[in-house]
Parts: C-alpha cells; structure tokens; sequence
C-alpha cells in the first residue's frame, strides 16, 4: 500500500515539474501568434510537449502550415511506440483505451515503464497522466495570458526553449553513441540550412541524419 | 491557417498516440522500424535545440542573453539537474542579462 503512495506522490511531483513548462509554452504560443483559445486547445487536445513547441516555433520564425505540421507529427510519432509498449501492460478497451491513448506522452510512459509491478505501471500511467494534464493545462492557460501582455523575452523564456529541448534530448545522448552522432549530425545540418531554407525546413532535413544510424563493430 | 494548424495538430497527435494501441505489436515491430522511430526524435530535438537556440526566422542570430541563458540550461542538463531547475535557471539568465 505505502508502495502505491509513493508511485502516486511522484506521478504527482512530474505533474508539477512539468507544469513550469507548460507557461513557457503557452507564453511562446501567443507571442508567435496563436490566440489564448488556440494555445490552450493546443494543450487539451494535442496534449503532447515537444511537438507543441515545435509547431509554434515554426510560426514565430514565420514558416508555413506544412512544414510546421510535418515536423510537429514526425515528433509526435514516437508516441505511437510509447502506446505500443504500454498497450500490454495497461489492457485497457473501449472508452478506457481512448482515454489512455490520451494520455500517453513521454513521462506517463516513462513513470509506467520504470515500475517493476504491472498494477504500479497501472497507478504510474493514470497518475502522471492526471498530474500533467491538469498543470500543463493550466499553466498554459496563465502563461497565454502572461504572453500577451510581457515580451516572453524579457523574462527570459527565449532561451527556456532550447534547453528544455536539450532536456528532453539529454537522456537518448547518454543511450548510446549512435544516438550521439546522429544528434551531431542533425544540429549541423539544422544550423547549416537556417539561412538558406523557409523556417521548419531545417528541422525537417535534420531527419537526414539518421543516415548515420547505421551501427559500426 | 492557425485554426488548420491548431486542428490538424490535435487530431493528427491524438490518432498517433491511438494507432500505437490499434495495430498488432508484429505490423510495427519490425526491429528497423523500432529503430527509426526510436532514433527520430534525437534528430528532431538536436535540430530544434539549434533552430531555437540561434535562429530568428531566416537569419542566424547570435543575442548575448539567450546564448547564456541556453549555456547555464545546458550545464544543469549536463549536471542532471531536475527539468524545474533547468527551466528557472535559464530563464533567470536571460532575464536578468536583459535588465543589466
């Protein structure tokens, strides 16, 4: 029993660490352009950090709809894998599994994989999913509002978004150094083509580098 | 074009996130596919690590304040610092490079 307390306490704790994001993006989304509806919407029913911040940066630098679409669902993609490794685990039918389809981002799968014990996996899901979607949704919703009436450069959330992006990417660096050099490889050839192509292109093309995967003895 | 955008992204993340539990474990579990759509997302994120540190729009900009702000999230990164602490701390830079 205490053991399920804990898992709820830090499904609980992510939902808040995450939340500080959730300003950040929702700042970042009125500032390239998106109305408070549009932003807090994003954050409802796309519900999905990365690809969020992705779509809108390619608005703010003034790209179009395919390309910010393109590189927002190549994100987005991986969830499809995270629900592929929870289907089994989680057994959930009808409305449930619409629900939990929902839910499944980077840390509910995170939370849920790291229990030894399917019924923790369980408890780790619904409660991370909970935890964020309540504080993501909320402060998106505030920092909408704070976006629209301060520079969100003057308080610094400019540079909030490429670290929290290299956050997300620190774990999969120290995975393996596949990884490691196709990140190399991407931020070149994303760096390389910003002056050249509409805005968005640059990470699109960065996909190129998984050419590098391939793996050596 | 932002409502398009703004719906196509919902409903096109939400039917990513439901195909994963639709289709059979064999149909996607070729170990190739696995491994391209493992290894996606570190492309994607190293290119928008780059994209959003340095570019405005088509110019490559080099602003003081976000470069440091990005470097002091970077170094908490490296540090594994919790995602809260790497938030504040570069926001905390920029902003206050920015008054000075």
């Amino acid at each position: 029993m205490s053991e399920r307390r804990t898992v709820v306490r830090d499904s609980l704790s992510v939902g808040i660490a995450v939340g500080a994001y959730g300003f950040a993006f929702g700042a970042a989304s009125v500032s390239a352009g998106l109305s408070v509806l549009q932003t807090c919407l994003l954050s409802l029913l796309a519900f999905t950090g990365g690809t969020q911040f992705a779509v809108v940066g390619v608005v703010a630098g003034g790209g179009g709809l395919a390309a910010a679409l393109a590189s927002g669902l190549l994100l987005g993609s991986r969830n499809s894998l995270y629900a592929m490794r929870l289907a089994p685990v989680l057994r959930v039918r009808g409305v449930r599994r619409l629900a939990a389809a929902h839910g499944t981002i980077d840390e509910s799968t995170a939370m849920a994989v790291a229990q030894r014990d399917p019924d923790l996996s369980r408890v780790a899901f619904w409660w991370t999913f909970g935890g964020v979607f309540v504080f993501w949704n909320l402060t998106t919703f505030v920092g909408a509002l704070v976006g629209a009436v301060v520079d969100p450069a003057r308080i610094g959330l400019d540079a909030v978004v490429p670290a929290a992006f290299l956050a997300l990417l620190a774990p999969r660096l120290r995975a393996g150094r596949v990884e490691r050099r196709i990140a190399i490889g991407a931020a070149v050839i994303a760096g390389a083509l910003i002056p050249f192509t509409p805005p968005g292109v640059p990470v699109l093309a960065a996909c190129a580098a998984l050419l590098l995967a391939t793996e050596r003895p | 074009m932002l409502w398009a955008l703004v719906i196509g992204t919902a409903v096109g993340c939400y039917l990513l996130k439901l195909l994963g539990y639709l289709v059979p474990d064999r149909v996607l579990d070729h170990p190739r596919t696995r491994r391209v759509v493992e290894l996606l997302p570190v492309a994607l994120l190293a290119g928008l690590v780059v994209v959003e540190a340095v570019a405005n729009g088509r110019h490559v900009e080099l602003d003081g304040p976000r470069l440091a702000g990005f470097a002091v999230g970077a170094v908490a990164v490296w540090r594994r610092a919790p995602f809260l602490v790497v938030i504040v701390a570069a926001a905390l830079t920029a902003a206050l490079l920015r008054l000075a």
